[in-house]
């Protein structure tokens, strides 16, 4: 054991080394949005840029935030992230536990068809889902972003869980049966509580999914009462087209949450990662 | 490849289905506790079926149409008309050779870059959490705000790159006009794409190695293996599950680029940077051509398919050896 440890601290500058070096191209970009959304428009885009703005100013931020509809579209981003989140975990891991825990005719197959969903580029199917969602009548409604969202990511999220709820030990499950409690009840009062950290992990891929999308937004919402932060930070673009210091504090306001939620589940994640996807 | 095949053949048989034993209670309350999957499986089923199943099969009826989208309004059955014109169209092929080259720039990039600071990591080192979390942050950002913030870098007169390659490494004089030419831009649209991928691949293979036993690479040292040698040799066999999951799931979200090319170059100059993804929307939403664009979408899928059939094999193979 003590030759390894030797031979890993003696290597250990070379390791830091791409570490670091690695780290700089990963973080860079993230400077720069910061360090342009704290720049007066004037000077943006000076040569040579300039990782500490010379005359720093919150102007973008306050821009950003007073511009008509900011919080609305903030608003709008967290109900339909917070709503998606709940669908999925709720449909998903009634889904996993029928999958985990019975045996029933045509199992096989419905997981399949599940599995497959997984195969798919999901934007493929935009053309046929629009022209669902616009049947339906949820074209520009938040409705028709959750349920989509929900249908996009219950495939995923069912498997996540699916592996989590098999390697629950089926005597916990025993004992409760024999003091009577069905299937639903040990759904809910053993299988979800026990599956804290794997929810976990399911609920920050859920949010970020929600979150972060793009193309379906853009296409069933034309109300800008209805825009959620990723439209209106595309279209902050387009509309002052040269404005990037209120472009990023846009950006930077839409991803602080995410960094939060990141930062407060990450030990969830890793763990509930493991646990799940990668088993055997 | 166990991730996904393990339904069929890992997985033991789950308890059976309560009070159908042979000597359960009445049939009205074995019939009733047969249903309790279904129940379960229900809610999400019926969201399935509306938002991918039903969509899917409606893609393909579209893509046979010369499809009118007004509601109820009647569409002219074209047959394969729509994959014809695909065959002759040079923007298509144009598309799928960018797309094409989207994926081998950026999935054995993300692979072999994820991979490296997997194993980097996977030591006890100072600040290995912070390592993580920062490699971890381009995945968990927007790729509309990543997406903006590369445009943003690519500039042509004061871009960051442009200045770190004129003024600070002088490899070139000429400020490189990035996002005005073809190849120039597919490189600024794979270099966000590995970007914003490296963690990903990371955090999975960083799981993965945790369940290597330390006591074979250990051995392996002992037995005077080079690290070259224990990685190929040792580390990477145990990693195969994890190479095979994290392979297929880059294809797959390579084929599903489109953010990224639609706020960069829009698909332009011209259409040169079009990518099957950003060329369907486009037919669908700004011609209103949604039999081509379904056409297009199937397409896709059938190489999507036909990929994965190959990699499974492949894996699956490697297994057996």
């Amino acid at each position: 054991m003590s030759v390894r440890d030797d031979r890993t601290t003696r290597r250990d500058p070379l390791v830091y080394l791409v570490l670091v070096a690695g780290l700089v191209l990963t973080i860079t970009p993230f400077l720069v949005m910061i360090s342009t959304s704290f720049t007066d428009q004037s000077l943006v885009l000076e040569l040579p840029p300039k990782l500490l703005p010379a005359d720093p100013t919150t102007r973008n931020y306050t821009d950003a935030l007073s511009s008509s509809g900011f919080a609305l579209y903030f608003a709008n981003s967290a109900v339909v992230a917070v709503a998606t989140v709940a669908g999925v975990l709720l449909l998903s891991s009634m889904m996993a536990f029928a999958f985990a825990r019975f045996t029933f005719p045509g199992k096989s197959v419905l997981f399949g068809a599940l599995m497959a969903a997984l195969m798919i580029p999901g934007m493929i199917l935009i053309l046929p889902q629009f022209l669902v969602a616009r049947d339906l009548g949820l074209i520009d409604s938040r409705l028709g972003l959750v349920l989509f969202y929900i249908g996009a990511q219950l495939a995923f999220i069912t498997f996540l869980l699916r592996g989590f709820f098999q390697s629950v030990p089926k005597e916990l499950e025993e004992a409760m049966e024999l003091d009577g409690a069905g299937p639903w009840r040990v759904y809910w009062n053993l299988m979800l509580p026990l599956s804290r950290p794997a929810l976990a992990t399911a609920a920050i891929f859920t949010f970020l999914g929600a979150w972060d999308e793009f193309a379906w937004a853009l296409t069933i919402i034309n109300d800008p009462d209805k825009r959620t932060l990723p439209i209106a930070i595309a279209l902050f673009q387009g509309q002052y087209s040269t404005s990037w210091g209120l472009v990023f504090a846009a950006s930077v306001i839409a991803v602080v949450p995410v960094i939060v939620i990141f930062v407060f589940f990450q030990r969830h994640f890793v763990s509930g990662l493991r646990s799940g996807a990668l088993k055997g | 490849m166990s991730v996904l095949a393990s339904e069929a053949t890992a997985r033991p048989a789950p308890v059976p289905v309560r009070g159908s034993g042979p000597r359960g209670p009445r049939l009205s309350t074995r019939l009733r506790a047969a249903r309790v999957p279904y129940l379960f499986l229900l809610p999400g089923f019926a969201v399935f079926v509306l938002v991918m199943a039903y969509p899917m099969a409606q893609a393909f009826r579209i893509s046979l149409h010369e499809w009118n989208i007004l509601p109820g309004a009647e569409s002219t059955f074209v047959g394969i008309a729509n994959y014809l014109r695909a065959l002759e169209d040079p923007v298509f092929w144009k598309a799928l050779v960018n797309t094409g080259v989207y994926m081998l720039a950026t999935v054995p990039a993300q692979l072999a870059l994820g991979m490296l600071v997997a194993l980097l990591l996977n030591r006890a080192i100072k600040g290995r959490t912070w390592f993580r979390a920062l490699y971890y942050l381009p995945v968990v950002t927007s790729w509309v705000v990543v997406s903006l913030l590369f445009r943003y870098l690519f500039v042509t007169d004061a871009g960051l790159v442009n200045y770190v390659l004129v003024d600070i490494l002088h490899v070139t004089d000429t400020r490189i006009a990035w996002l005005q030419n073809r190849w120039t831009a597919m490189v600024a649209i794979c270099a966000l794409g590995i970007w914003k991928g490296v963690g990903w691949s990371m955090i999975i293979f960083l799981a993965a190695l945790q369940n290597v036993p330390k006591e074979l690479t250990e051995a392996a040292e002992l037995d005077g293996a080079s690290p070259t040698r224990r990685f190929f040799s040792v580390v990477l066999p145990m990693l195969r599950a994890a190479v095979a999951f994290v392979t297929i799931m880059l294809v797959i979200g390579g084929f599903n680029a489109f953010t990224s090319i639609y706020l960069m170059t829009g698909g332009g100059p011209g259409n040169d940077t079009q990518v099957l993804l950003t060329y369907m929307y486009e037919q669908a939403f700004d011609f209103l051509d949604f039999g081509y664009g379904s056409s297009i979408a199937y397409i896709l899928t059938l190489i999507v398919f036909a990929l994965s059939v190959v990699q499974f094999r492949v894996f699956r193979y490697s297994e057996e050896d």
